[in-house]
């Protein structure tokens, strides 16, 4: 019983530790003006958030992220920088106070809002009082597949994920007319 | 007050503010790409943490294991990922675009052009 209190409360350490690194990591991508060393920042944020999300049991979405969010995103980036250029000219003329303004009494009209939430990890949150325990008593047998976050998503919830797909195909298509246009029209 | 219960949403609130900071106040077009991945990522980890129970496990069925994280936010925000990664990718090839049409990528110099222009 000891040896499950003491794993919980590293559980925890772990968890506040990647979130510091995140909001540290932010504050770097703020303040540079390199813009390569912004991508390089926003690689390494992607895959600490992986982590994070590995320490609150989302091992799909971790990867995914760590694909996607850290790996293809930077890739893009990367070739957009190759494309256009790699500095920020910040002028102090640009720096104005409303921006900030508008942005601390967001965050704080949100963290009032935070004060009534469940407690994180609270079993009797009430994410957790609904469907969801539906899915696991009945999802692995019911569609065969012993992860039920790919049962959800392939399975129950099937046409979502097509739906997804649409849209990702639409992206590619703007992606391709923006960019093979131009190519067109120079050689023209 | 439950401190360590709701640091979670706190440092959630903080990127997501420092993201939305970037997007409304740096000019730079490819900067503001940047913020709004950070805003995405916050909201993901938001998500993420509602999800999670103390002591559960990866919901993946498994023998002698009876507490598993809830896993309909993780099916949420795996599609919130992909599309993401979609809308970026789209916004970069805009800046591709605004970059060949304009000659920069810094907002004040675009406006600068079009006010010349006008």
């Amino acid at each position: 019983m000891a040896r499950q209190e003491g794993g919980r409360v590293i559980e925890i350490v772990v968890d506040i530790v990647l979130l510091s690194f995140l909001a540290v990591m932010a504050v770097g991508i703020l303040r540079l003006h390199n813009l390569f060393a912004v991508v390089m920042l926003s690689g390494i944020y992607s895959l600490i958030s992986a982590s994070l999300f590995v320490t609150m049991d989302a091992v799909d979405v971790a990867f995914t992220e760590a694909a996607v969010g850290g790996g293809i995103s930077t890739v893009l980036m990367l070739g957009t920088l190759a494309l256009t250029t790699d500095r920020e000219n910040l002028r102090v003329a640009d720096l104005q106070i409303l921006p900030l303004i508008v942005v601390l009494i967001t965050g704080a009209a949100l963290i009032y809002g935070t004060l009534d939430m469940p407690s994180y990890g609270d079993p009797q949150a009430p994410v957790h009082q609904h469907v969801a325990d539906r899915y696991i008593a009945e999802g692995p047998t019911a569609t065969g597949v012993p992860n039920i976050v790919t049962a959800v998503l392939a399975s129950y919830r099937g046409y979502d994920t097509m739906g997804e797909l649409t849209v990702i195909f639409t992206a590619g298509i703007g992606v391709m007319l923006l960019l093979g246009a131009g190519t067109r029209r120079r050689k023209g | 007050m439950d401190v360590p219960g709701l640091f979670n949403y706190w440092i959630v609130i903080v990127l997501m503010m420092t993201g939305f900071y970037v997007v409304i106040s740096r000019g730079n077009l490819i900067k503001k790409i940047v913020g709004l991945n950070i805003f995405q990522t916050s909201v993901f980890i938001l998500y993420i943490s509602m999800g999670k129970i103390i002591g559960g496990t990866a919901p993946i069925v498994a023998p002698g294991v009876t507490v598993y994280s809830n896993p309909l936010p993780h099916v949420l925000i795996l599609t919130a990922i992909v599309v993401g990664v979609a809308t970026t990718a789209l916004g970069l090839a805009l800046i591709v675009r605004i970059k060949e049409a304009f000659g920069t990528v810094e907002e004040s110099e675009i406006l600068q052009q079009r006010d010349d222009d006008a």
